[in-house]
């Protein structure tokens, strides 16, 4: 297992620890409009979030199932994203998940080297958190003209 | 009581008979009168045609009621478990996903554990494998089990002990290769193919020396002829040669080099003229606009020489495909009337929603017809030109990158993906399992990268518009063009069917359940809840004078990925079941075979 995936997985089993970590990365990232998507009427979205959810459908759905959902193999990104960091979420990304031992093969490619994820790492997160806050609905969003 | 080896020594009794006639020919004969003993379930479709039909009639229409779980075993392994067991004598063989454990159970003491294979794999294999880590199962040959594992090493084990006789590495992870289909075993070779298809490969299909593991051909779906192993003069398609150069021709440039066209189907094979026949899958990159061109031969049916792997014919399903059509469903061989006239036909469920008939001698195309109401994508096939009528409209590469192609039916699942559909020699019907489901799909550009997925679309899942069923099993008559009948299901039917002389159908749902009909009118006469959703393949076999049925549960694959969560927002209150309720509401991970007996 990654430090990242200890260090999320630490803060999931302590809740009291990852209520009070949330409250700090808000805290960090100041003001409500801060979100980084913007969402009208729970499907019409920004251009980058909407980017989010091209290449949220290219790189992770095939592991983390329709929007985010979770699969039979990998989970609920909606869920996860109540959690983590903006920062934690990066990281786990870029480097990746391994578990793998006799009871598990749960494996997350280390996404560093990839530059559809890299370049659109902010897109992804955008979408993600969209869904996540329960602001953006399940399916094809739309973008707004002019963003 | 016997002792264990000696019931072992008696199991495998058949092949010492045949392997002391002579070579090559014993060797063959050994195989093809194992296929024919219905005791046996000797290769993975049951037969060298494909049709999953068993004569055995024990199990049938008045006593399917009295079935019962009689022993059950676990995997211990959590994922997908698609493909389905093997039985050769008082042996039952089978495989599991990643790691890819191989298990000899000996069915004289209720599948105790003779022999088991576990694989060292790197699991960097895993995160390039499509979607879970699916493995279809083993081929026997020659006292020999074959498996094709993740990271494309084919090994042969001694079927007695499990130790490795041979292996040889087919593909190359690095670059997106993985194994995931059953090989298949047919006069001294083992033919494997390699999955690949969202990460820019290019499927070939290869055949090894049973005895050594030698490679004896491997023929591309795509390039120029030496490599695709065509005829230009020779090599057939609708009737015609295809020409030089026919597969260059329809790319762009060297895009045919990350041109896809996996192999990672079923393979059968017609002894009558030694002709092997399986599918290629989708071309490189999802995106359409990419690469234009018919893209050949990708989404084609292969009918090659077993020996030489000269291509005798070739059909292409999707031109130029621009929804994930993989053409690589099983081929079913079968002697059946088209129109009224017996045909040594090749019949072929499609993931484009299309049953295709065709004469598998000549490759000529008879019928293809609609086997679910809701395909929109084509309005019919030109069986003149083989050329699919496509609806503008429900064409992404039509209305370009970056529009969303909203109602296109099938999703890119298909209307059926691998999960084999079987043909009765009672009703002379087939038995499919099917999906309901379309989607919204958007291509964008995307680059190539080595071993990073080369997909450049999104797509979004749903039923079609006014149902919420998102499968049916149905029975579909060639002979007519017609589906018979079609027993609605919640979710997609992703179990490989089974038909037997006793006039049952069965198979798998993916909530669980083991389900027997009746091959003439669909009624349901068994159901039996098994520990997971059922991806996994119903066999049949005989031990001891008695009739067993026998499946793997382990929801997973495609299946799994696509269904656990539902596929629409839920809409509290509508009481509605299939897209909007959460498979895992049903079912949890985990594999295990059940064996069902009267
Ligand atoms: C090959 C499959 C695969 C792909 C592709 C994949 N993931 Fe994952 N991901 C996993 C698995 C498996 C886990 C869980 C590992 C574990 O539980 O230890 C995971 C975990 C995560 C986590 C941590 C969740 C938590 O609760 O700790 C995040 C965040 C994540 N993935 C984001 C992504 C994003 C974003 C993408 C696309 C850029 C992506 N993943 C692509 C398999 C995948």
């Amino acid at each position: 297992m990654s430090f990242a995936s200890s260090l999320i997985r630490g803060f999931a089993l302590l809740g009291l620890l990852t209520v009070s970590y949330v409250g700090v990365a808000h805290a960090a990232d100041a003001t409500p409009d801060a979100k980084p998507y913007v969402v009208k009427n729970g499907d019409e979205v920004d251009m980058n979030t909407y980017k989010g959810f091209l290449y949220y459908g290219d790189e992770c759905l095939r592991c983390h199932g329709p929007d985010g959902m979770g699969s039979s193999y990998a989970p609920n990104l909606t869920q996860a994203l109540k959690t983590m960091t903006k920062v934690q979420f990066e990281t786990t990304v870029m480097s990746g998940i391994k578990q793998v031992s006799n009871s598990s093969d749960l494996v997350m490619p280390a996404f560093g080297t990839n530059p559809d994820v890299v370049d659109n790492l902010n897109s992804i997160y955008a979408y993600l958190k969209a869904r996540s806050d329960g602001v953006l609905k399940r399916g094809h969003p739309h973008h707004l003209p002019g963003t | 009581m016997r002792s264990f080896k000696t019931k072992l020594a008696l199991g495998v009794c058949a092949l010492a008979g045949t392997a002391l006639v002579g070579l090559g020919a014993a060797r063959a004969d050994d195989l093809t009168q194992l296929i024919k003993n219905p005791a046996n379930w000797a290769t993975p479709l049951g037969n060298y045609a494909g049709q999953r039909y068993s004569t055995l009639s024990q199990i049938n229409t008045r006593n399917a009621k009295e079935l019962r779980p009689i022993w059950t075993f676990s995997t211990g392994v959590l994922r997908g478990h698609e493909g389905g067991p093997l039985v050769i004598g008082n042996m039952m063989y089978l495989s599991t996903p990643f790691p890819n454990k191989v298990f000899a159970l000996d069915l004289n003491h209720d599948g105790r554990i003779a022999w088991s294979y576990v694989p060292k794999q790197d699991p960097n294999v895993i995160p390039v494998m499509c979607c879970d880590t699916v493995n279809r199962g083993v081929a026997y040959g020659d006292g020999m089990i074959f498996l094709h594992q993740a990271d494309t090493t084919l090994v042969a084990l001694d079927a007695q002990t499990g130790k490795v006789v041979w292996s040889v590495k087919t593909g190359n992870p690095a670059v997106g290769e993985t194994g995931t289909s059953a090989p298949f075993v047919e006069g001294g070779k083992v033919f494997v193919g390699i999955s690949g298809g969202e990460f820019g490969i290019r499927g070939r299909m290869m055949a090894y020396d049973e005895k050594t593991g030698k490679p004896i051909w491997t023929a591309y779906s795509s390039g120029p002829d030496k490599d695709i192993m065509f005829n230009p003069e020779k090599t057939m398609f609708m009737g015609k040669p295809v020409g030089t150069d026919s597969s260059l021709k329809t790319w762009q440039g060297q895009q045919w080099m990350n041109g896809g066209g996996g192999t990672w189907g079923w393979i059968s094979y017609d002894p009558s003229t030694n002709t092997v026949f399986y599918g290629s899958g989708n071309p490189g990159t999802w995106n359409p606009t990419q690469r234009p061109g018919d893209n050949k031969w990708s989404m084609t049916i292969f009918a090659r020489d077993a020996d030489t792997g000269m291509a005798k014919w070739v059909y292409q399903m999707t031109p130029h495909d621009q929804w994930d059509y993989d053409g690589v469903n099983e081929m079913i061989l079968a002697n059946v009337p088209v129109h009224g006239k017996m045909t040594p036909a090749l019949v072929h469920f499609d993931r484009n929603g299309f049953a295709y008939v065709l004469n598998r001698n000549t490759g000529e195309l008879l019928e293809a017809n609609k086997y679910d109401p809701a395909v929109n994508w084509a309005t019919h096939v030109d069986l003149k030109t083989g050329v699919p009528q496509v609806v503008s409209e429900y064409a992404p590469g039509d209305q370009g990158a970056d529009h969303n192609t909203q109602n296109v039916c099938p999703a890119a699942l298909g209307s059926k993906d691998e999960q084999p559909a079987s043909y009765s020699q009672m009703t002379h019907m087939f038995y499919v399992p099917t999906n309901h489901v379309c989607m919204d799909y958007e291509p964008f550009k995307v680059s190539y990268t080595a071993g990073q997925p080369f997909v450049g679309a999104t797509l979004s899942m749903y039923p079609p518009k006014g149902q919420d069923n998102l499968g049916n099993f149905i029975a579909y008559d060639v002979n007519t063009g017609k589906i018979k009948w079609s027993d609605p299901e919640p979710f997609s039917v992703w179990s490989g069917a089974l038909t037997t002389g006793g006039g049952i159908a069965a198979y798998g749902t993916l909530d669980g359940q083991l389900k027997v009909v009746d091959q003439r009118t669909g009624k349901l006469l068994y159901a039996f809840k098994t520990p997971s959703g059922i991806i996994g393949n119903v066999n049949t076999y005989e031990h001891d004078g008695k009739q067993y049925l026998a499946v793997l549960s382990g929801v997973g694959g495609w299946a799994g990925i696509g269904m656990a969560a539902g596929l629409t927002e839920d809409t509290a209150g509508l009481g509605a079941v299939g897209a909007y309720k959460a498979l895992s509401n049903y079912t949890q991970l985990g594999g295990v075979l059940t064996v069902f007996g009267l």
